[in-house]
């Protein structure tokens, strides 16, 4: 899997797409233990991110994912800012100058921003936060040749794993057992951008699904 | 003597102004105290653009100490100092309203950044503690 300059910027529609759609069930995972934002927030800034990549023309997948994340910074109001915002910055230092990420620049960007994640967040895995998603998924590229559609089932695993679990981070975790009965919105968010990876690569590939 | 200034960070506007109201009454009129409250339509969160617009104002010889309340805060005001280039600039990881409140009177009294930081930090664990 190589994505081009071309498909990043799709992913990143895709994304906002899929957020726009999952915005009101995302703000109402949010609302029993957060502060029933997180969709809005997230609408918000993706909404920006995609206005912010349409205008420009890029040569290279380090400028434009260096603008996706400074949008998202700038943009989202609550914790998906400085965490998605963090990701996409450190992703962005690793695919700095290339046209093309190929599957060794995935696992490398992928591995810097779960790094970025983890010292941004303070979380680890089991914790009910995206990390629950995002090292999962890490971890299947770093051993596996990767197929998009089982990226996709290991982002929702680790989704639905968050399902039980009690949150450790953030301000769910005020809420102790209470947070138990949820999925993780954090983990929801992630799993849609993993899931709009898959589809706006199957699209380049013909559509066989 | 340039004295440390401090950046006060909430999810809510009223409770910066709040604490700056009441921090304004230790008296030390070269330390200054600047807020960043809400996000920048005025609702509840927190900016990287308000904190940064801050930490600009805030900025001295000094340094700049940074106070923060819940979840996002946190996360928000490191974004804000790593980006910030020319360095001097430290969260502390104490209550608001006490932190902001120790932070004034130790740099009132010329301590750098860092003692300012741990006076805090150590102050605020001491008052916790001592309940």
């Amino acid at each position: 899997m190589n994505l081009s300059v071309e498909d990043v910027k799709r992913w990143m529609h895709v994304s906002n797409q899929k957020i726009q759609e999952n915005k009101e069930y995302l703000s109402e995972l949010d609302q029993p233990i957060g502060d029933g934002d997180h969709g809005h927030n997230l609408g918000r800034g993706f909404e920006e991110v995609v206005k912010k990549i349409e205008r420009e023309d890029y040569q290279e997948i380090g400028a434009l994912m260096k603008d996706v994340a400074m949008t998202l910074i700038s943009k989202v109001g609550g914790a998906a800012g400085p965490l998605y915002g963090t990701a996409f910055l450190k992703a962005a230092d690793e695919w700095k100058g290339s046209p093309t990420i190929t599957e060794e620049l995935l696992i490398q960007g992928l591995e810097a921003a779960v790094e970025g994640l983890r010292t941004r967040g303070k979380a680890d895995r089991g914790e009910k936060t995206l990390i629950d998603v995002w090292v999962p998924v890490l971890d299947y590229i770093q051993k596996n040749d990767v197929q998009p559609i089982e990226l996709k089932e290991i982002a929702k695993e680790g989704m639905q794993s968050t399902n039980g679990m009690q949150a450790k981070k953030g301000r769910a975790a005020y809420f102790r057992e209470a947070s138990t009965a949820h999925i993780d919105p954090g983990a929801y968010s992630s799993y849609l951008l993993f899931e709009a990876l898959y589809e706006s690569v199957n699209i380049e590939e013909g559509a066989h699904d | 003597m340039t004295k440390v200034n401090i950046v006060v960070i909430s999810h809510s506007k009223k409770i910066v102004d709040g604490i700056a109201d009441l921090v304004s009454q230790v008296k030390k009129p070269d330390v200054h105290i600047f807020t960043a409250g809400g996000t920048d339509d005025g609702n509840i969160g927190t900016s990287v653009e308000k904190i940064t617009k801050a930490i600009n104002q805030a900025y001295s010889k000094a340094g700049v100490l940074l106070f923060y309340d819940l979840g996002s805060a946190s996360m928000n005001a490191e974004v804000a100092a790593e980006m910030f280039s020319c360095g001097l600039v430290e969260t502390a990881d104490a209550p608001l309203v006490e932190g902001a409140y120790i932070a004034t009177v130790e740099s009132g009294l010329g301590k750098s950044l860092l003692e300012v930081k741990q006076a805090v930090e150590v102050t605020t664990r001491r008052l916790k503690t001592s309940e």
